[in-house]
């Protein structure tokens, strides 16, 4: 069985600031790192491979800049095979829609196809969660997204479907796609001969440029997106209130006035 | 379909009027109340999609709330959603109908669904939305009072005719407001419980349209084996006009006792960071922030909670925020209406004494 992971390398947003007046994004000093949904998916695959490590195969495909093969390494460290980078300037820009079909193309090169692919169900820079059903689509391959148990059997997924009151539970054949929440599971922590392989083996890492896949100029990059950014911004912090002051008695008191004098409660 | 030329053979704002097993989700309302909004605007109508088997009855409904046309498509093999058979059904609507927005709630279904739609009509997609604008003043009026930042006012005029969509992105420290100027229909999926709802109104009615359902056993590519609602009772933090929200400073899962007694006197309903649901002291449910819920209650009390710009973005929208927290310059303070700063644990004991013998007064 060959699964293809999605991996995405992204700013560390908990260290993410901001510009107020330009709204621009602070990138200095800022680390990269595995999106974490994204973990959970190698995961995932992992785990399917460790039942079966023979015949299973994991490749983490992602698409980024060269730096993005730091990420690919880790991945490997984890337990994947090998790798995918699909990098050009042409790929630059993308929105979902664009980024969807690149990864796609991309998919579709792979030697002997595939029969899973999984991926996190949102990356933290963009928290849009529609690249991977804009994958499933434009692969013509049916999805399941939110997946907080997968059971596999043959050639049937069984995924448990998380939903904001509960879960469904779904069926579904292979060839899939499959995009999972942190619920999922537990990433492992890299292993350190398995790191020294990732870096002893730069091979397992390929990179296709636009050029590699069956793609056209008007389905990937910033001027073939849907979607433009019109103007970006830094939040605005809510005006200041007041802190009460005093004891806490008096405090709770002084909140309480308050609260029926301009009606709240 | 793809790129359009003549952006006015495309009109309407579409609603889809998510149900579950019979029941219209609460985003549905706010998402007519928005695209109401949007409609006038435009000087369009304003329609709502619903699909399921036997949603008549929901049909009607959606027409009281607003809607002017609704589009039905009821048929058996709609009864659960499934990403093949809805996105069929809407594909085949946009194709014969031609809106010129649709809007989703961005819940897990609209979030499976919105991209797929998206991506077989070859159009952009917004996620997450939590403000949209059509009018250029409005948006303008907006942006002046959330940023310094100002577009060339020539781009502004040359996106007139363009929806505005805003979001959070890069966990909350950044908006971005993203257009689809080329392409129709203009879709976003929209936030759960940022818009106002739609004022129900037993006068007005919607002309029902039934939609053709071309769908087969066969398209549909994925089989629902079962639906669990889960144990713990469904919270609806997003219709509480009170929250109790209770964080990692509460030290333990006892501390949630003390909240729910206090959303219990109050009337109101316990809310949490996600230190505390990552501690194992309350089900993530109720869990408010970016990947949790997103509030807007009358009142939100943050009871030992940092502010983590992760937490504010689902709550500093509240109409009164107020903070108590032990360290005097916790974020949270910077959001707070009222801050007090004190040991929760003898200040909301205080606070319930105090709303039970204002309710006593009566
Ligand atoms: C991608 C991403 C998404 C996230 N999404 C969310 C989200 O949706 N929601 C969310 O909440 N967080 C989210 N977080 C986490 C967020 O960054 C913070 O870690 C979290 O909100 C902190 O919770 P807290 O305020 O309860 O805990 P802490 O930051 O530990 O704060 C505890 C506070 O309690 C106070 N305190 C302690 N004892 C007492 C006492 N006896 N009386 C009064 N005060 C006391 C302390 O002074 C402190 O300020 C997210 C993070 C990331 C990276
Ligand atoms: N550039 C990328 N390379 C590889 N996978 C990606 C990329 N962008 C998004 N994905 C995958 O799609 C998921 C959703 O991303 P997003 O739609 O950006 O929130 C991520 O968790 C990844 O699994």
């Amino acid at each position: 069985m060959k699964i293809l992971v999605c991996a995405k390398q992204v700013p560390n947003t908990k260290n993410v600031t901001t510009d107020p007046e330009t709204g621009r994004i602070n990138r200095e000093g800022v680390e990269s790192i595995l999106n974490p949904d994204d973990a959970n998916a190698l995961e995932a695959a992992l785990q399917i491979k460790d039942k079966d490590p023979d015949n299973v195969h994991v490749t983490v495909i992602s698409m980024g800049p060269d730096q993005a093969k730091d990420m690919l390494i880790e991945c490997m460290a984890m337990g994947a095979d090998d790798a995918i980078l699909l990098s050009d300037r042409k790929f630059g820009g993308s929105d979902t829609w664009a980024t969807s079909n690149a990864i796609a193309a991309g998919m579709a090169n792979v030697d002997g196809g595939f029969d899973l692919i999984i991926g996190g169900r949102q990356a933290i820079d963009g928290d849009t969660a529609q690249v991977g059903p804009q994958i499933a689509e434009k692969l013509g391959i049916p999805q399941v997204t939110y997946a907080q148990k997968i059971d596999i059997d043959g050639t049937k997924v069984t995924v448990e479907r998380q939903l904001e009151d509960g879960y469904e539970k779904i069926e579904v054949n292979m060839p899939c796609m499959i995009t999972c929440v942190k619920e999922l599971n537990t990433p492992r922590y890299m292993n350190v001969g398995r790191i020294y392989d990732a870096y002893a083996h730069p091979e397992r890492i390929t990179t296709w440029t636009f050029d590699d896949v069956e793609i056209r100029e008007d389905e990937t990059g910033l001027k073939a997106s849907p979607t433009n950014v019109f103007t970006s911004f830094a939040p605005a912090p809510k005006g200041k209130g007041v802190m009460l002051e005093g004891t806490d008695q008096e405090m709770v008191k002084t909140l309480m006035s308050s609260l029926k004098e301009k009606h709240y409660i | 379909m793809a790129r359009v030329e003549d952006k006015s053979a495309w009109k309407g704002v579409w609603v889809f009027a998510e149900q579950r097993q019979g029941e219209l989700n609460s985003v549905a309302i706010e998402l007519l109340g928005e695209g109401k909004k949007l409609a006038d605007d435009i000087g369009t109508e304003l329609c709502a999609v619903v699909i399921g088997e036997n949603v008549g009855d929901i049909a009607t409904e959606l027409g009281k709330y607003g809607a002017d046309k609704v589009y039905v498509a009821d048929a058996p093999i709609l009864k659960n959603y499934t990403t093949d058979a809805y996105t069929q059904v809407i594909c085949d609507a946009i194709d014969k109908y031609q809106p010129e927005i649709i809007l989703l709630g961005a819940t897990h279904i609209g979030r499976d669904l919105g991209p797929r739609v998206a991506k077989r009509t070859t159009t952009g997609l917004t996620a997450d939305c939590t403000h949209l604008d059509f009018d250029t003043d409005k948006y303008m009026g907006y942006l002046s009072t959330v940023t310094t930042a100002k577009p060339p006012q020539a781009r502004v005029d040359a996106n007139k005719d363009n929806l505005k969509m805003t979001r959070p992105a890069f966990g909350g420290n950044l908006m971005a407001t993203i257009i689809c100027p080329a392409y129709r229909p203009q879709m976003a999926t929209v936030r759960p419980g940022v818009m106002d709802k739609a004022v129900r109104d037993d006068s007005h009615s919607a002309e029902i349209i039934n939609l053709d359902v071309n769908v087969t056993d066969a398209d549909v590519r994925t089989k629902v084996i079962e639906i669990v609602k889960s144990a713990t009772e469904m919270v609806s933090l997003t219709d509480a006009e009170i929250i109790v929200s209770g964080g990692a400073g509460l030290g333990s899962a006892d501390g949630f006792k003390l909240m729910q007694e206090f959303a219990d006197v109050v009337g109101g309903v316990v809310g949490a960071s996600r230190a505390a649901v990552d501690s194992g002291w309350i089900d993530h449910s109720h869990q408010v922030g970016q990947t949790g819920t997103t509030v807007k209650p009358k009142i939100y009390f943050a009871c030992g909670i940092s502010g983590a710009i992760q937490h504010l973005a689902g709550m500093q929208n509240s109409d009164i925020i107020v903070a108590i927290n032990k360290n005097e310059i916790a974020p949270i303070f910077e959001v707070a209406d009222y801050g007090i700063v004190g040991d929760l644990y003898k200040i909301v004991p205080m606070l319930i004494e105090e709303f039970k013998a204002y309710q006593a007064e009566g």
